[in-house]
């Protein structure tokens, strides 16, 4: 492929891609993103290819292997152009009849589709799907339709038509302008204007400066970014390549973590074919502006997420964090001035530029503008990623498009900002999503982790559990990071296991403000978040782990003890047999009995008792009651007969 | 890994000192640990002091200063899978090998390892072995699956 030397020429080659394909050829996309991978798309995609060729079809079909479009809970999951025709969870041997069904006869394979579990109605389309229906997908629905490896594909849906308009149509200063218009605000956390960061750097007096896309998604429990840098990286190179015309730097960097390797394979062909197209490298697109950028693996360390820390990593060295007395965009990487934006961010300039920032301007709240993605996990019926309109409140995402908590649980939590943000309980559902509103309710926007939380759930374990992972990965540098959110941690673990003593709060409280105001980096200053959150809205949770050494969720390991009604058992030898530690003892007709010594509190034996008995009990802050003498524990099957 | 090999990664980053983390990647990639030689040569060759470079590979996580078992065993503990029961997995998995995150056993049987997130939440709680993923499974089947691999 020649370099393409002009807006013109974008044109020509667009419209050759376009003509070469027959908008009526069937099309099969096949969602080849992580979790559907995990559930087996790869055979699927395999299946196909062979039931095509057997058939005599493959000129006639395409098969696509795409990014993740977000309904990771029914993977693995496929659309079929023209007439878009979603099935779900599809194996290798429905291949055959999927083929031989819709693709040759056009007829729709009903048992594939979605069903509404409360109309038990289909859903044909995407569209149809309430999973679907109340999100607002622009960043992400392109995710289905184009194949991740082809930037063919991606100039077929209009790619690169910004870059080229803000070439040869728009000063620096005008980009600027509209971008600073459009509101847009960090999507990896912080939520700082990105207009004002680029004008920052633009205005530096130093010639040399950088822009970076911070792709070191560390949340655990989120993977928007993962999504589009699998599934869409040229609309992250193009937002990029924007972005550094309008502060006039020369050189970027892609920093993504080295457990994505898939994404750091996209982005990378990515780069490569974008440089052959004349889109990166000298003189682009014939405009005299030559931008060139590198792939940098991190190395798994989440504080690099941190933007001066992913700058240290950058120059080769330990990820610590710095002081920001003067911001990265006037002294980063190098010294030199420099933007560092999110994944998301750097995708949403693109749109901007095509559609202007009155149209974004339509989509969120006052202070928050356009969409965001968020990973919605947890105990929640609709696993997946979705993108919203800002402004939608937690309940609308929670039940219309997550479909609420799965067996008849009751909601506890959502977790959102990841390790730095916060539990909002059911009392906050209201609340409208956005960068202000969430941080006003005690927790953050974050990246987009939103993790669902039910009855089962101890939510002091939840701020041990976070308090925990950001122990691991402090990196040290800081003495109240370093120390106090250690400390912090061991409160909190001695009070998940019944050690709690009662001025641990005071003390806890007493730690979080000292880490919140002295800590270096965001990553100190917002660990202890999840306590301080959990603590206003939960604290009657704290108080009967410490005060009555009581698990209210009754999942603190140490706190329960695990206990079969002899009223209820019916010596089926479910868990008898099930039971890894071999710690239940008992017969076919003799009524099971825990052996506590033996009992590793695994939890298999709750799981496995038919619920026609519900016979094994949790109990926690009371003594278990002693186990039934050894005469009374035979069962006379006769009298039993009939329950 | 030999020298010769070292070199030749080392040249591709044209020895830059700031290619120090990529370096170490790759070499990490292909050996799965980094013997102590391995760390002098590229301190040699890119001239950079052997204390950083053992920062370096200590510091991030991707890293290990000794040699790995033939099997990866990686349980999820990201935060959906914390709260559908990682523990427990995690727990039963620690029982059956015998060894705690971070160790390998004597055999060089297994490495367990816990990772933060594995972008399959909706399989949630989730085992990995050399990259085949076990998606919801309990505490009690972890024992059968690690069987399968000798």
């Amino acid at each position: 492929m020649p370099r393409i030397k002009s807006p013109e020429q974008l044109e020509k080659v667009r419209q050759e891609v376009l003509s070469r394909r027959d908008p009526g050829k069937p099309c099969i996309s096949i969602c080849a993103g992580t979790g559907c991978l995990a559930f087996g798309a790869a055979e699927v995609i395999a299946a196909f290819k062979a039931e095509l060729e057997e058939q005599g079809l493959e000129a006639e079909v395409d098969t696509k292997g795409t990014g993740c479009p977000g309904f990771c809970e029914r993977g693995p999951l496929l659309v079929i152009y023209p007439e878009e025709i979603c099935y779900l969870q599809v194996k290798p041997e429905d291949v055959p009849e999927i083929v031989s069904q819709t693709i040759k006869e056009k007829k729709v394979i009903e048992r594939l589709l979605y069903v509404e579990p409360a109309t038990a109605k289909t859903a044909l389309r995407e569209s149809d799907i309430p999973f679907y229906k109340h999100q607002e997908r622009l960043i992400i629905c392109d995710n289905i339709r184009i194949d991740s490896k082809s930037i063919d594909d991606y100039l077929a849906i209009g790619g690169y038509t910004a870059l080229a308009q803000v070439l040869f149509q728009m000063t620096p200063e005008q980009v600027l302008e509209e971008i600073k218009k459009a509101n847009l605000r960090g999507r990896g956390g912080g939520g700082f204007p990105a207009g004002r960061k680029w004008e920052g750097s633009r205005n530096a007096p130093d010639p040399i400066k950088y822009v970076v896309v911070n792709a070191d998604e560390g949340d655990p429990g989120a993977f928007m970014d993962r999504a589009l840098l699998e599934g869409n990286p040229h609309s992250i190179l193009e937002g990029l390549i924007i972005g550094a015309y309008t502060i006039g730097s020369h050189e970027g960097y892609i920093y993504v973590r080295q457990e994505y390797p898939l994404a750091v394979e996209n982005i990378n062909l990515a780069i490569r074919q974008a440089e052959a197209y004349g889109f990166l490298g000298e003189n682009i697109l014939g405009s005299g502006f030559d931008f060139s950028v590198k792939v940098h693996q991190g190395a798994g360390a989440f504080v690099c997420g941190e933007s001066t820390a992913l700058m240290t990593a950058l120059e080769g060295r330990a990820g610590e964090p710095r002081p920001k007395y003067i911001r990265s965009n006037i002294k980063g990487l190098w010294e030199k001035p420099t933007v560092l934006n999110n994944v998301e961010t750097w995708a949403n300039v693109p749109l901007i530029i095509n559609k202007g920032a009155d149209w974004f301007r339509q989509f969120g709240t006052e202070g928050s503008k356009g969409t965001k993605v968020f990973s919605l996990v947890g105990k929640i019926v609709n696993t997946g990623l979705v993108e919203i309109a800002m402004g939608m409140t937690l309940r609308d995402i929670i039940y219309k498009i997550g479909g609420g908590i799965p067996g008849e649980k009751k909601f506890k939590a959502v977790q959102t900002g990841g390790p730095s943000g916060g539990c909002l309980p059911e009392g906050l559902l209201d609340l409208q999503v956005g960068f202000d509103e969430l941080s006003k309710a005690g927790s953050m926007m974050g990246s987009g982790g939103m993790i669902v939380l039910d009855e089962d759930t101890c939510m002091v374990d939840v701020a041990r559990y976070f308090l925990d992972f950001l122990t691991d990965e402090s990196c040290g540098k800081c003495v109240p990071c370093r120390e106090g959110v250690r400390q912090m941690l061991k409160i909190l673990t001695n009070i998940t296991q019944g050690k709690g003593k009662e001025d641990d709060i005071a003390l806890l409280e007493e730690l979080a403000e000292v880490a919140k105001a002295a800590a270096l980096c965001a990553l100190g200053q917002t660990a202890p978040n999840p306590f301080l959150s959990t603590l206003q809205y939960f604290r009657e949770e704290y108080e009967a782990h410490i005060k009555e050494k009581r698990c209210p969720a009754l999942s603190c390991k140490e706190l329960i003890v695990f206990y079969i009604d002899p009223e209820k058992c019916n010596a089926c030898m479910t868990c008898l047999k099930k039971c890894p530690a071999e710690a239940i003892s008992g017969g076919k007709n003799k009524i099971h009995v825990i052996d506590q010594e033996k009992c590793t509190k695994c939890r298999t034996c709750f799981e496995v008792c038919p619920p026609r008995f519900r016979a094994v009990k949790i109990v926690s802050g009371e003594p278990v009651p002693p186990p039934i003498p050894e005469e009374a524990r035979t069962i006379a099957r006769g009298s039993k007969k009939n329950e | 890994m030999d020298n010769g090999r070292i070199d030749q990664i080392i040249d591709k980053h044209e020895s830059a000192a700031s290619s120090l983390i990529q370096v170490l990647l790759e070499i990490q990639s292909e050996n799965h640990w980094l013997p102590r030689e391995a760390l002098t040569r590229v301190s040699e060759r890119l001239d950079v002091p052997l204390t950083r470079v053992q920062h370096i590979a200590t510091f991030y996580k991707a890293f290990s200063l000794v040699p790995k078992g033939r099997h990866a065993v990686h349980i999820c503990t990201g935060t959906a899978c914390h709260v559908r029961g990682a523990q427990r997995v995690l727990d039963a998995v620690q029982e059956t090998a015998g060894i705690k995150p971070g160790e390998t056993d004597l055999e060089m049987r297994f490495s367990l390892e816990t990772v933060n997130c594995l972008g399959c939440c909706a399989l949630g709680p989730v085992m990995e072995i050399n990259g085949k993923t076990y998606g919801k499974i309990s505490p009690a089947e972890t024992a059968a699956v690690l069987q399968k691999y000798e």
